[in-house]
């Protein structure tokens, strides 16, 4: 803020867009149903590697209702195969056609389309396509997929192996071996999938007079996709719309393109009608991105006093069967050995990853990616030292802990953190469970017999990132700006719009809350606008921690733009000059003469009220557009503490405190980022205790329905305490930090050490999430309980 | 393709009439052919309750039954709450508590609540998570749909 008075920026606004949500007035996909109309459905494979001998849809297109059926060979004519692109020699780009072509690679894989007159006889053509397979080899997992007999899913990249990437600094060899003690352990972090409650769908309508291109899609990122359907459909970017006005939750599952989006298209360009699909549940848990599944061996050698002396890991993930646009394969286990030091000190280090191709669903972004791995493991062995060392988990972090004078602090993976509260965060952390307490407690606890236990887990990540830096590694699309346009309309009311896509965090509130500060307007007078491209300045989305930033970013600056103009109305109509003119909320003053005022509507009325009610020369109206980039990003960092208790009998892990201290530099609406923080940890906790995707050896989905994997419901989460540090960033516009990821990238850590420390009687270790009450049977019985 | 079946019934007050496959899910008729899009699908296997409705005034999950069920029958969905242009109390406090999110599973949070609240006017917290739990949530890792619960059980049961 320039001028004025911060009025609503750190107020517990309650949401805009709560009133239309709550009354079963939304506007999700599936709520549109232009006229004619057709319904899709899509034929999926049942093998997990197959050859594609060939397909025969008579008998579904004899169907009443049916208006037609594609294949991938049909597709290919019309729109070329996804290639998610990458800059790092070691990252092979493979196709991901939109139907399969000529192979399936995993179980679930769209085969062939149908567009009926209802789903309904579009499902009922689908069983009559008949598909004939030649069944090959599975590849099951990372293993057998490195072993040099096994098939190759993509022959194109000639190797399973399509992600390797190392990071170094120093000679973490020599350090590891010079270390007073060394921990070392095999971490496993298992396949999660991040179900949104509102399943992926998509609406597409061409017409065929204009030829313009309209989708409705269940998307994060309405501008990526408008940006890659251009190339792949061969269509000018300024006939393409993407809209995506309510999405049901995101999470990074709907942040890649998908298949179906594209097909979809292609079905509605074809035929000249509307085209919607909507996925079940059994398709979002078969081919929506599914995230983690990755094996890191990792050792960390200390001082006798704690301190770090170097780090090695080894991260393998299991990529699934296709490389995801724009992300790549690269992003799970890169970001994973990008962000492994954590918050600390880390002088000598060494982390590769690799990426491997197997017969299952494709990983993708979702909440955290790679982090959350990342934080189980170094928090995983900060606890294990501490108990070597004799050391509280408490203590060995802050001796560890990348310190003030350390800001701003380049990592070893190359990334820096400007100044961050992580000494504060934790001891905050500390006073807010009354540490000292809850240790009593654990020890009466342990006397009486009972597994209880504390675990900690500190983080920091990157937010808000710019365009010096790709936000998945290598990945050669640019995404470091947003836009807002804000334009006041002749009776003083505003409209802002943003390229970015709200689907559950409130910006639609933030925003308004920025606008309104920054422009002098009550946040009723806002409308903010999101999601569709049509409306919005150049922007790509909604993903990696951005939105607020970026987008907050840019309303700051096209509101200084709005207002700077509106100083300079404001004195010709007040008779003063406009270096004299003040903002005060609703209205525009001269400095220490209140009375002398004009308000909003005044201004923006002579804005459009022609050349006498304006200084000469002025260019009339009132709206600019301003584009952001924050160039690096900013951090972010949290720590969480959980104390939790294992059931004796069932194994069962009950959570008995749960408290975050998180960072996120201002806070625009506290009520939103508390909101956040229990949905990432709430998420965090299923990752921990409950969510696992499972596949057997012939690539066959396990887990296919909600009963099968288990998301929390409001008995598994417990009640949990938020505290605030606010670090204002020292490189962002408005001080702003990302924060929609940070509850889930802490949670699964805390919780792990939690149950640990609960067995560490039993010498009991955890690594491997989720720790569910089978693991801790075999854990448990091993260890002689 | 099936004959056609006639289906009557009252929703949010209201008699309607329709005529539809017998295989088509309740749900799907409420949307497409009542134009009730505030009823949600989220699973299809009655495991998420997002598409959760009153029927004859108890919560039921409208995924997992046939339109022809229904014959007869009263429904209340989620655009039946609102009175006089206010929003509902429990709406109300959803808004206050910050018990939605990208707002989804609401429709479905709502009615399972309100059914709750009726059978359990003054419940324990443990009490008001076992009672939604019949609904995921998966933004708002529930808290504030339990406070916004707990504070609007007072205001209902005055009501009553």
């Amino acid at each position: 803020m320039g001028v004025g008075l911060p009025r609503l920026v750190g107020a517990r606004v309650a949401r805009r867009e709560d009133p239309r949500l709550l009354t079963g007035q939304g506007s999700y996909v599936d709520d549109h149903r232009p006229a004619r109309m057709l319904y899709a459905a899509f034929l999926r494979s049942p093998h997990a590697h197959a050859r594609i001998r060939r397909i025969d849809a008579s008998a579904a297109l004899a169907l009443p209702g049916v208006a037609a059926v594609l294949t991938g060979d049909d597709i290919a004519r019309s729109a070329k195969p996804v290639r998610a692109a990458s800059k790092t020699p070691n990252v092979k780009t493979t196709s991901y056609p939109p139907l399969a072509l000529g192979k399936v690679r995993h179980v679930g894989e769209a085969v062939a389309m149908v567009a009926a007159e209802s789903r309904y006889v579009a499902e009922d053509a689908v069983e009559r396509i008949v598909v004939e397979y030649e069944p090959l080899p599975v590849v099951r997992d990372v293993e057998s997929a490195l072993d040099p007999a096994s098939p190759v899913l993509h022959d194109e990249a000639e190797t399973n192996l399509l992600v390797s990437r190392e990071f170094a600094r120093g000679d973490v060899d020599a350090a590891v071996a010079g270390a007073a003690l060394v921990v070392r352990e095999r971490f496993r972090f298992h396949r999660h999938t991040p179900v949104c409650m509102e399943n992926r769908g998509c609406l597409a309508e061409y017409a065929t007079g204009s030829g313009a291109l309209t989708l409705r899609s269940s998307a994060q990122c309405p501008g990526l996709v408008r940006d890659i359907l251009t190339d792949l459909l061969d269509m000018p970017e300024h006939l393409i719309r993407v809209i995506a006005t309510d999405v049901g939750g995101g999470f990074g599952a709907k942040a890649s393109l998908y298949p179906e989006e594209i097909a979809t298209c292609v079905m509605a360009r074809r035929l000249g009608r509307p085209v919607k699909w909507i996925g079940d549940r059994r398709e979002d848990l078969l081919a929506t991105t599914h995230a983690w599944d990755e094996i890191v061996d990792a050792e960390l050698g200390l001082n006798q006093d704690g301190t770090i002396v170097g780090l090695r890991a080894e991260v393998i993930a299991d990529v699934g069967g296709y490389s995801i646009y724009p992300w790549t394969a690269a992003i799970e286990p890169v970001q994973t050995i990008s962000f492994l030091p954590g918050p600390y000190r880390v002088p000598t280090y060494r982390g590769r990853a690799r990426g491997v191709a197997t017969c299952k669903a494709p990983l993708g972004p979702y909440r955290g990616v790679g982090r959350p791995p990342a934080v189980f493991v170094i928090e995983g062995l900060m606890d294990r030292a501490a108990r070597r060392l004799g050391l509280d988990p408490a203590e060995i972090r802050l001796r560890n802990f990348i310190r003030d004078e350390d800001f701003p602090y380049k990592s070893p993976s190359g990334i820096v953190w400007d100044r961050s509260s992580f000494t504060e965060s934790l001891q905050k952390a500390r006073e807010a469970l009354d540490y000292k307490a809850a240790r009593d407690e654990q020890a009466r606890a342990r006397a009486a017999g009972r597994w209880v236990g504390i675990g900690i887990a500190s983080y920091v990540e990157l937010t808000g990132i710019g365009s010096a830096i790709p936000v998945s590694p290598g990945m050669p699309v640019s995404t470091g700006t947003e836009a807002a346009t804000i334009r006041f309309d002749p009776a003083g009311k505003v409209t802002a719009v943003f390229g970015v896509a709200s689907h559950g965090q409130g910006l639609e509130t933030t925003l308004a809350q920025i606008v309104g500060d920054e422009v002098g307007v009550p946040i009723e007078d806002v409308r903010v606008v999101h999601g569709d491209t049509d409306a919005s300045p150049y922007g790509t989305g909604t993903y990696a921690s951005r939105s607020l930033v970026l987008a907050g970013g840019a309303a700051i600056l096209a509101g200084r733009s709005v207002r700077e103009k509106m100083l300079v109305i404001a004195g010709h109509l007040l008779e003063a000059d406009p270096a004299d003119v003040t903002l005060a909320p609703g209205r525009y003053a001269v400095r220490g003469m209140p009375d002398r005022s004009v308000t909003v509507r005044q201004i923006a009325r002579a804005a459009y009220s022609g050349a006498k009610h304006l200084p000469k020369g002025l260019e009339p109206g009132l709206e600019a557009t301003r584009f952001y980039d924050p160039y690096y990003g900013t951090a972010s960092n949290a720590t969480h503490a959980a104390m939790v208790e294992v059931d004796r009998a069932t194994l069962e892990v009950k959570i008995l405190r749960y408290v975050v201290v998180e960072d996120c530099g201002r806070m625009v609406n506290p009520l939103i980022v508390d909101g956040q923080v229990h949905g990432g940890v709430a998420q965090g906790i299923g990752a921990a205790l409950l969510e696992e995707i499972v596949y057997d050896d012939q690539g066959q989905l396990l887990s296919g329905t909600l009963m099968d994997y288990v998301v929390p419901s409001a008995c598994e989460i417990p009640m949990m305490e938020v505290h605030h540090v606010e670090t204002p960033s020292p490189v962002t516009l408005g001080g702003f930090r990302g924060m929609g990821e940070g509850g889930t990238i802490g949670a699964p850590a805390a919780i792990a050490n939690a149950v640990a420390d609960a067995l560490a009687p039993l010498s009991i270790e955890v690594a491997e999430l989720p720790v569910t009450p089978e693991r801790l049977f075999r854990l448990t019985r091993k260890a002689g309980a | 393709m099936a004959d056609m079946m006639t289906v009557r019934l009252k929703v949010n007050g209201v008699e309607h009439e329709g005529r539809c496959e017998p295989r088509k899910l309740l749900v799907d008729f409420i949307r497409e052919d009542l134009g009730l899009t505030g009823t949600h699908v989220g699973c299809e296997h009655g495991i998420c309750g997002a598409c959760t409705i009153l029927f004859n005034g108890e919560a039921a999950r409208s995924c997992i039954m046939l339109a022809v069920q229904a014959e007869g029958a009263e429904l209340a969905t989620v655009e039946g709450l609102m009175r006089d242009g206010k929003l509902h109390p429990l709406q109300e406090a959803f808004r206050e508590h910050h018990g939605l999110q990208c707002g989804f599973c609401t429709p479905g949070m709502l009615m399972t609540a309100l059914d709750f609240l009726r059978t359990n006017p003054t419940p324990s917290e443990r009490e008001i998570r076992e009672g939604i739990s019949a609904v995921l949530c998966r933004c708002t890792g529930y808290q504030g749909i339990v406070n916004a619960v707990r504070a609007a059980a007072p205001v209902l049961a005055a009501g009553r």
